[in-house]
């Protein structure tokens, strides 16, 4: 009985050998030939929202030949997400794309002990040599969504759900109010803030108080489909983020401000590939194709469609969004007459223009 | 008669319970390989992948200690509470308050220099986590509260000011609006041990884990909450003033928990922000649990917790295993341990031949 005993552990070592050995091949292979591109993402892919959108652009790297991809997802902002990136480095990756605000400062250090790396940080506004920084200008398809909800409105009143008061989601309300005050000028958004990125509980219980206080189209700045779900059981409409969310809420969903992350990351990986690749910040826009309108319901009248459309196209051609005059919820002039806010005053924004009710903190 | 008997043990197991933990902690790795196995995942190289991500290098090794301090921290806090049978489930706000009350410190007086500023930060960290845990205690004994649900909600409050604080007052007007405070002054940092990767956080473990277990074991407070927590009535009847007693406890249960605050925004973050709540007054329960409220077990639990977290890290980056795999291989871990913990007290007797050890 003893002989059979040690017979086995004797065959399970060789096993365990030959899958170390096998293990380690596999990696020494892959390292010679790929160049190798991480992601960081602040949740899980699974969550049809912000992370999902990126790791349709992930995928489309992968398609490059001679670059591999991997991915490590729901990484908590601070110390946790420094970890991941060190690790990530320290394996040889020679590109990082760190896809949440709150990675800045920790992307900071880890690039610092690695200058032979390139990294790229979302959202975030700090750069090095080797650290670059990248958005786009959702705000500009957020006007064009608006524009859709406040035509659709019969209540004039607008629910946003809305994660953080940081000024990327500031810009977005303003812009999607700006957007529904240019189709009907009497409407009024109101704005919760739920305090999470990705909490599809959260999130519907939040769309479900601004319903009870007459919103009849639901937008969001949240990762989850969970307001477009609170708006469907109502029965009013909705307007989703990040990809198309229709496939959660038929009924309800009209469009959604979507991302197009591939050929952003597609490009960057080439210019490192070629040696080309600047650390800069960089904020593309509709014109790039970066962010786009998903493709507007049939419950949309053919006429605002076309509107939708043709504001689009001047977008695409250079028109700007925050122009003046603008004031905000005090009544304040923040853009005077015949001027336009600039990039700098947009990545700052902390205030409400007039027709949003709710507070910035 | 039935072919397989449970029976009580005349003495639970002592050091034989050892082997009945790593048992435990056996299945669920050949369970979570399973899981592993479904998803189309190759379990040897998983778990392989898991263990090299956790300990596997002097990176994994040095990063699953400095996660696992102020898991640590909060569980000796949450410890002290169990040992008298007060479930403290506030560990999460005690911590958020213990950071705040070491920034107050750090903002408020910049210039000062480093051997006033952080015993100051520490005290006014163990001040506010303290009080955070003296009000459930309260509550506790002179309106019979149930204290599991007024920790628990207090957490909620606790977080919420810390939120207050970061997105209003204390803000960093050079960051574009989002909710930090200004990066703190190195005299304010507790830094690193000369030029190793760890922090002077570490030897803050050790030092309060050893003060820990001489308060317990060897002062009379110690003997008197071992009394306690087996038996309240028997205790009063010896005239161990118990009331007093809880409160104390909570007030060092949030103390502890507050200084793991202070250790993470002075050292980890430098700053204070909301993303340095990371659930490990949560985790800190079940490091607790494992470990037995024992300090030295606590090490060896948080450690390992700590390290599973990082390993589970290095899984979804080689083998693309989603996030949440870890989370299942921590709920696995505790479900066998504690299932494991019913063969401390009792054997399993199969019919007529002699018993299972």
């Amino acid at each position: 009985m003893i002989a059979r005993g040690r017979r086995k552990t004797m065959r399970f070592t060789k096993m365990l050998a030959a899958a170390l050995l096998s293990v380690g091949l596999c990696f020494s292979q892959a390292a010679a030939e790929d160049m190798k591109v991480g992601f960081v993402y602040v949740s899980p892919i699974g969550d049809a929202g912000w992370s999902y959108a990126h790791d349709q652009g992930r995928l489309a790297v992968d398609n490059m030949d001679g670059v591999s991809t991997s991915y490590v997802e729901a990484v908590a902002e601070g110390p946790d997400s420094e970890r991941v990136m060190l690790n990530m480095a320290r394996k040889g990756f020679d590109v990082i794309f760190a896809t949440s605000f709150g990675y800045m400062d920790p992307m900071l250090k880890v690039a610092k002990q690695f200058p032979d790396g390139s990294f790229m940080h979302c959202s975030g506004f700090k750069t090095a040599d080797n650290m670059g920084n990248y958005f786009g200008r959702m705000y500009q398809a957020r006007y064009l969504s608006g524009m859709v909800a406040g035509a659709m409105t019969k209540s004039n009143t607008l629910g946003y759900v809305a994660a953080f008061p940081i000024p990327e989601v500031i810009r977005g309300i303003n812009a999607f109010s700006l957007g529904a005050q240019a189709m009907n000028p009497d409407v009024t958004v109101r704005v919760v803030w739920t305090k999470t990125w990705y909490d599809p509980a959260t999130e519907k219980e939040a769309a479900k108080s601004l319903l009870d206080v007459g919103a009849d189209v639901i937008a969001q700045h949240q990762d989850s489909p969970g307001p477009q779900e609170a708006a469907q059981e109502k029965g009013v409409y909705s307007i989703g983020y990040n990809s198309d969310m229709s496939a959660f809420a038929p009924k309800a969903h009209l469009t959604a401000p979507i991302w197009n992350w591939g050929p952003f990351y597609v490009e960057t990986v080439k210019q490192v590939k070629a040696g080309t690749w600047k650390a800069e910040s960089s904020w593309p826009g509709l014109a790039d194709g970066i962010v786009d309108l998903s493709p507007m319901s049939d419950m949309v009248p053919i006429a605002v469609q076309e509107k939708v459309m043709l504001k689009k196209d001047a977008i695409i051609g250079g028109e700007k969004i925050f122009v003046g005059p603008l004031k905000d919820q005090k009544g304040v002039v923040k853009v005077a007459a015949g001027s336009a806010l600039s990039d700098g005053d947009m990545l700052g924004m902390t205030w409400f223009v007039q027709g949003v009710v709710g507070t910035t903190e | 008669m039935s072919p397989i008997r449970i029976v009580k043990r005349q003495e639970p197991l002592g050091w034989s319970s050892c082997f009945v933990l790593l048992a435990a902690i056996l299945i669920s790795l050949v369970l979570s390989g399973f899981i592993l196995f479904v998803r189309g995942t190759p379990p040897l190289e998983g778990i392989y992948i898991l263990f090299k991500g956790a300990f596997g290098s002097r990176y994994a090794f040095e990063d699953s200690l400095i996660k696992a301090t102020p898991i640590f921290l909060c569980s000796l806090g949450v410890a002290v509470a169990f040992r008298l049978q007060v479930w403290n489930i506030g560990a999460e706000g005690q911590f958020a308050l213990g950071a705040v009350g070491a920034t107050w410190v750090a903002l408020s007086f910049p210039e000062a220099p480093a051997y006033l500023v952080l015993p100051g930060m520490m005290a006014m960290a163990a001040i506010a986590g303290g009080f955070w845990g003296f009000i459930p205690a309260v509550l506790r004994q002179k309106l019979k509260t149930n204290e599991i649900i007024v920790t628990l909600m207090m957490n909620y409050i606790a977080i919420l000011i810390l939120d207050y604080l970061v997105y209003g007052a204390w803000k960093d007007p050079a960051s574009y609006g989002f909710p930090m405070t200004p990066e703190f002054n190195t005299s304010a940092i507790v830094g690193n041990i000369g030029s190793s990767n760890f922090s002077w956080g570490l030897v803050h473990c050790v030092i309060l884990g050893l003060i820990f277990w001489v308060f317990m074991s060897y002062t009379r407070i110690g003997f008197e909450i071992k009394a306690s927590g087996d038996n309240v009535r028997a205790a009063r009847y010896a005239g161990i003033p118990y009331d007093r007693l809880v409160m104390l406890v909570m007030a060092l249960s949030g103390a502890l928990a507050g200084w793991a605050g202070f250790l993470e925004a002075s050292s980890t973050v430098n700053r204070l922000q909301p993303s340095i709540m990371a659930g490990y007054g949560y985790t800190a329960i079940v490091v607790a649990w494992l470990a037995r409220l024992n300090p030295l077990y606590i090490g060896i639990a948080a450690f390992m917790l700590a390290g599973l977290r990082v390993g589970v890290e290095g899984l979804q980056l080689d083998l693309q295993v989603p996030a949440a795999f870890g989370g299942i291989i921590e709920g696995l871990i505790l479900l066998t341990v504690l299932a494991g913990g019913l063969f401390t007290h009792y054997k399993i007797v199969f019919g007529g031949k002699g018993g299972k050890k």
